[in-house]
């Protein structure tokens, strides 16, 4: 069983008690030790279940690559699935669950998935999907629904905040080891601004473990005063539990920091987002040491020598009374030599290679510890602990030759190079045979926007492991590389073992923990046909679970290159990609969500519609009230209300979203020639004309009422959500094509509150508050004229998207709300009622008015909506010409805007199509149609629509079938798509 | 997150203040052009691997657009110049080639 030692610990604090539980059961820790140490202390090595067969998984790190200590923190509104219990600090009262397992950890039933893995292969998913068919629905989808997934998604809201913060420095520092640490002083020195970030809570990485040396002092001191150096330095900025997530384009970095993880609910925020620009990177973010490949390496209780080394030295564990270790280099010897030095025993350490005589290996064996050499681990006994190992030769096929008991293994395959955010902007690694591993290429670094190297490794990182080496390489100041892993002791390759082990063998000797991935499986899919790594990874999962690979891609990558009979760098690496370690979406969200998700723009009359019950629909980044409902109207009554008020007697409308830009200039007619699709250079000045612009395939963009204002002036209105996009569409053009045309555009949009006075009584209620003449003869229809109106300086438009008599008065927007209030209180004597944007949509169908966005999606053209009016056929040139002359385009055939009127009244629902005769090559209904726009008419009490049905026009009166969601259809019959005063009376009035 | 420098208004700006318009100096064409022709001007884009020129404005910044001159693969910048430029400048071209011998040229 594992214990906490009576003495010892580095980081803890004895004199403290931290209670917490894991799956209920209390348990007793100290400050400063992480989850994963504190579960140790309590004997509690099993910790979860694997992904696929449900075996039981025990820690086996000590840091982020943890692939199998996957836990549930906390609960309710502060619950958190996935986070690794070798990087959570423990606090008291904090709550833990394992995850993935059914009914529970002890006991769990999936694990028959363990006793059927033959029938799991690699690949699984991708076969099954194939043939057969009916199995997916009635067998594999409901048993994989049930046991998919790790961790369960919190329910409630996030009681926790989170922020953003934005940073800028000469020199970013990733990784507070002694490279790192070295680093940050040189560069401190040399007066750059540094800042230097460590994703753990303490300093000095593995070195005070190692009880390394540095420049003559013990390692421990030498961390110490390096960060009292430092903090005495106003140049550098330091910040721990701050992890490296990200390294992009041009030095930006994006950083995570765990502020109040460890102190919930004390007012911090929980996270912290650090959004870096660095004018260079250095990177000193260590190595993760490697499993090895046999038998029952994933039973609990078999360990990383290193992450077991840290649980002695740095927690006081002791993970069991008997350790062996098996190792390929010397490195492991340490965690030995510390295991006795606590006064544990180390039964034998089996090392693979055939010689081991390096000052590790003679001080192990002063020490008294049987070393054995070119010696594996046949396979590892136990179930859900380590009961022992069958000891074999490593050259051998596994033919047992001892057995050893013991309650630990603590394994080494080597060490890999943490290259992922060098690798992250296209830093290119190179293998080294010397240290079997991928160390980064310093010819053939990330680039900076300048073209110099934007990232460098130092330490670990780049395959340096002797302190004296990292030093040297860190005092540089101009930060050249290290590349003297030549220096290191040698790590032979052992990707398996035995190496002749047989398929017995191979199939239980697993490269990812988390997804099941084996030896065999690689192997399989190597048999298969799969060559590319990055093919092999996603048909085996093989590093796609959370760890992202951390322990298995290597050791993976070698096993197939085995396979193929390939060099390890002709197979290559997948490819790495951020975030290093998983963010949660909470801190990537910040302060954004709620109410300042986004920004909110609110028209000048936003606060009278809030006051008076509006529903609000969003319009881009505007707020438009959908409706008004009163005195328990549902949304369809209160738009139903709207609409007749507003035939019958006045409508009022906050148009201010609309677009407005002003052209102007002495070449701004000639300008808009080009813009709109028909001629806007001869409006007469004080006149409106309906425009259409198109991009440059042909297809409708946007359209609006442009007024002439002078001579040299125009007035585009554009729909609500495209004032931006066609703005910038204007100066797109006058700055990159037409730069000698002589051209102003202004975006006023916001400048003025526009109020739609619509309906019979709208002049009348003009005319009551007074001021300029706004009789037919004054101000006919597409009019403008400026003037007062009721006090107020107003330029009136007599324009209609309704069909009715309709004046849109344009006032400063300061004055909008003002008069917004005075045409509600002078117009209630004439029935006046706002009405929202589904009353607009309503009022515009009975016109059959085409709206951007309904009618049109980007693959429409004006004359598919029976535009051609608004075409002009006389100008030689203008955006979209030449594309809507593609023959496709111009093809009679095409599905063209026609009315649609159900036969039984009823309403067509959104999104229907209008089905032909016979199937399609892919088996599905022939089509020849779709509604764009579908309403109940309250003017004609029934159901009207808009679409696009093929050649249209030409088949008025004919019936065509529209589906529904239920799968029947209902008859339609092909109509005009004005539906209502198609004379135009009323607007013209 | 690029960082291109505004020609109008110097600032160096980041990829947040920008909005990207894709190939530069791409000829129009109109009414009259051949099929052939308008498929270039509408849909073939160099998209090399390497060298490239291309647009960006300083959207959220003085409005401007212009031209960047950029190696797609490493992201160096090579210079950015202003929109109304018929090709790029000669200068730029003779930088470009100084640090890409086997370029083949802007044309």
């Amino acid at each position: 069983m594992s214990t906490r030692l009576a003495t010892g610990g580095r980081l803890i604090d004895r004199s403290t008690r931290a209670e917490f539980t894991f799956n209920g059961k209390r348990m007793i820790g100290h400050e400063g030790d992480t989850l994963a140490s504190a579960l140790l202390a309590n004997d509690q090595m099993l910790v979860g279940r694997s992904f696929k067969y449900h075996r039981p998984r025990g820690i086996i790190a000590a840091g982020p690559e943890e692939p199998n200590a996957l836990v549930n923190l906390g609960r309710s509104d502060r619950m958190e699935p996935n986070q690794r219990a070798t990087t959570t600090e423990l606090f008291a009262g904090l709550e833990a669950a394992s995850q993935n397992h059914w009914p529970s950890l002890e006991f769990d039933i999936g694990v028959v998935n363990n006793y059927i893995a033959r029938f799991l292969p690699a690949g699984f998913y991708y076969k099954t999907f194939m043939q057969p068919r009916a199995a997916w629905k009635h067998v594999f989808e409901p048993i994989i629904r049930h046991s998919a997934g790790l961790g369960s998604a919190p329910k409630e809201p996030d009681a926790d905040r989170y922020e953003y913060v934005y940073a800028f420095c000469d020199v970013l520092i990733i990784g507070g080891g002694i490279a790192g640490l070295q680093a940050a002083l040189t560069q401190g020195q040399a007066g750059k601004r540094v800042l230097l970030i460590e994703q753990t809570a303490h300093w000095g990485g593995r070195a005070p473990v190692d009880g390394d040396t540095v420049e003559n002092e013990h390692a421990g001191e030498w961390v110490t005063s390096a960060i009292d150096a430092l903090k005495t330095m106003k140049n550098v900025t330091l910040r721990n539990r701050c992890m490296g997530a990200g390294v992009y384009d041009h030095g930006y970095v994006l950083a995570n920091e765990r502020v109040a993880d460890h102190t919930p609910g004390d007012g911090r925020p929980k996270q912290r987002v650090w959004r870096i620009r660095a004018g260079h990177i250095i990177t000193a973010t260590g190595a993760i040491e490697r499993p090895l490949s046999f038998a029952g390496n994933d039973i609990p209780g078999v360990m990383l020598a290193a992450s077991l080394r840290d649980y002695v030295v740095n927690f006081a564990i002791s993970p069991g009374d008997r350790t062996v270790v098996v190792t390929n280099n010397d490195d492991a010897y340490l965690t030995a030599i510390a295991l006795v030095e606590a006064g544990l025993s180390v039964p034998a350490i089996l090392d693979a290679r055939p010689q081991a005589d390096g000052d590790l290996p003679n001080r192990a064996r002063a020490l008294g510890i049987r070393v054995e050499q070119g010696r594996g681990i046949a396979s590892v006994k136990g179930g859900k602990r380590v009961t022992g190992v069958q000891v074999c030769l490593q050259a051998g096929e596994g033919a047992v030759m001892e057995e050893i008991a013991c309650d630990a293994v603590a394994m080494s395959g080597g060490w890999s190079p943490v290259v992922h955010l060098w690798s992250h902007c296209g830093g290119k690694l190179t293998w080294s045979d010397h240290l079997s591993a991928f160390v980064p290429d310093p010819d053939r670094p990330p680039r900076n926007h300048d073209g110099s190297a934007m990232v460098s490794c130092v330490g670990a990182a780049a395959g340096t492991y002797r302190v004296e080496d990292i030093v040297t390489a860190a005092v540089a100041t101009d930060v050249i590389q290290s590349n003297d892993a030549e220096n290191t002791p040698a790590i032979p390759p052992i990707w398996v073992m035995p190496q002749g082990a047989p398929i017995g063998l191979r199939a239980r000797m697993w490269l990812d923990y988390q997804n099941d991935v084996k030896v065999s499986d690689v192997q399989l899919a190597a048999r298969e046909g799969y060559e590319s790594v990055e093919h092999t990874k996603r048909y085996t999962t093989l590093g796609m679970a959370t760890d992202q690979g951390k322990l298995s891609n290597i050791n993976g990558l070698a096993v197939l290159s085995q396979a193929l009979g390939a060099e390890i760098p002709q197979v290559g690496t997948t490819t790495f990609r951020p975030p290093y370690t998983p963010v949660t979406i909470g801190a990537l969200a910040g302060e954004s969500r709620g109410e300042i998700f986004q920004p909110l723009r609110r028209t000048p009359m936003h606060e009278w519609h809030d006051k008076s019950g509006a529903y609000w629909e969003p319009v881009g980044l505007w707020r438009r009230p959908y409706c008004y409902p009163r005195n328990g109207e549902s949304h369809a009554q209160a738009v139903e209300r709207e609409v007749l008020n507003t035939r019958e007697k006045l409508g009022l409308l906050d148009a201010s979203t609309l677009g407005k830009i002003i052209v102007k200039g002495p070449d701004a007619g000639r300008f808009l020639d080009m813009l709109y699709t028909n001629m806007m250079s001869n409006l007469a000045v004080g006149k409106c004309r309906y425009g259409l612009v198109c991009n440059e395939q042909g297809f409708l963009s946007d359209d609006g009422v442009v007024a002439r204002i002078d001579e040299d002036t125009w007035l585009c209105h554009t729909t609500s959500g495209g004032a931006d996009r066609i703005h910038g569409w204007m100066e797109d053009w006058l700055q990159c094509e037409w730069w000698d045309w002589k051209v102003y555009t202004a975006n006023v949009t916001e400048q003025y509150a526009q109020i739609a006075v619509v309906g019979p009584n709208a002049r009348k209620l003009l005319e009551k508050i007074g001021g300029m003449d706004v009789s037919k003869e004054a101000l006919p229809f597409m009019q403008w004229a400026d003037g007062t109106l009721g006090g107020f300086s107003v330029r009136a438009y007599r324009i209609s998207f309704s069909g009715e008599l309709s004046y849109e008065i344009a006032v400063p927007a300061s004055q909008g709300a003002a008069f917004w209030e005075m045409l509600h209180r002078e117009g209630a004597a004439f029935g006046a009622m706002p009405y929202g944007t589904e009353g607009l949509h309503v009022l515009r169908a009975e016109k059959g008015f085409i709206m951007i966005g309904d009618e049109s999606d980007g693959t429409v053209t004006p004359l598919d909506l029976g535009l051609a009016w608004a075409v002009s056929k006389k100008k030689t040139d203008f955006l979209g010409k030449r594309g809507m002359e593609r023959s496709h385009l111009a093809d009679p055939e095409r599905w063209q805007l026609v009315g649609l009127e159900t036969l039984d009244g009823s309403v067509i629902p959104d999104g229907s199509y209008a089905v032909a005769a016979g199937q399609n090559e892919n088996g599905q209904r022939n089509t020849e149609g779709r509604v764009t726009s579908t309403y109940y008419s309250p003017t004609l009490k029934k159901g009207i629509a808009m679409g696009l049905v093929q050649n249209g026009p030409d088949r008025m009166g004919e019936v065509v079938e529209m589906n529904k969601v239920d799968g029947s259809t209902v008859q339609a019959r092909i109509v005009d798509p004005v539906f209502f005063d198609k004379a135009g009376e009323k607007q013209n009035a | 997150m690029l960082i291109l420098t505004c020609p109008y208004c110097g600032v160096e700006a980041d990829e947040t203040e920008l909005s990207p318009g894709y190939e530069a100096h791409l000829k129009r064409f109109g009414p009259g052009a051949t099929p052939e022709e308008f498929e270039s001007y509408m849909f073939a884009r160099k998209n090399p691997k390497g060298v490239h020129f291309e647009r960006w404005r300083h959207a959220y910044g003085c409005g401007k657009w212009f031209l960047a001159a950029r190696d797609t693969n490493t992201l160096e910048v090579f210079g950015t110049y202003p929109a109304q430029s018929p090709e790029p400048p000669a200068d730029l071209i003779a930088k470009i080639k100084e640090k890409r011998p086997d370029w083949e040229g802007h044309k």
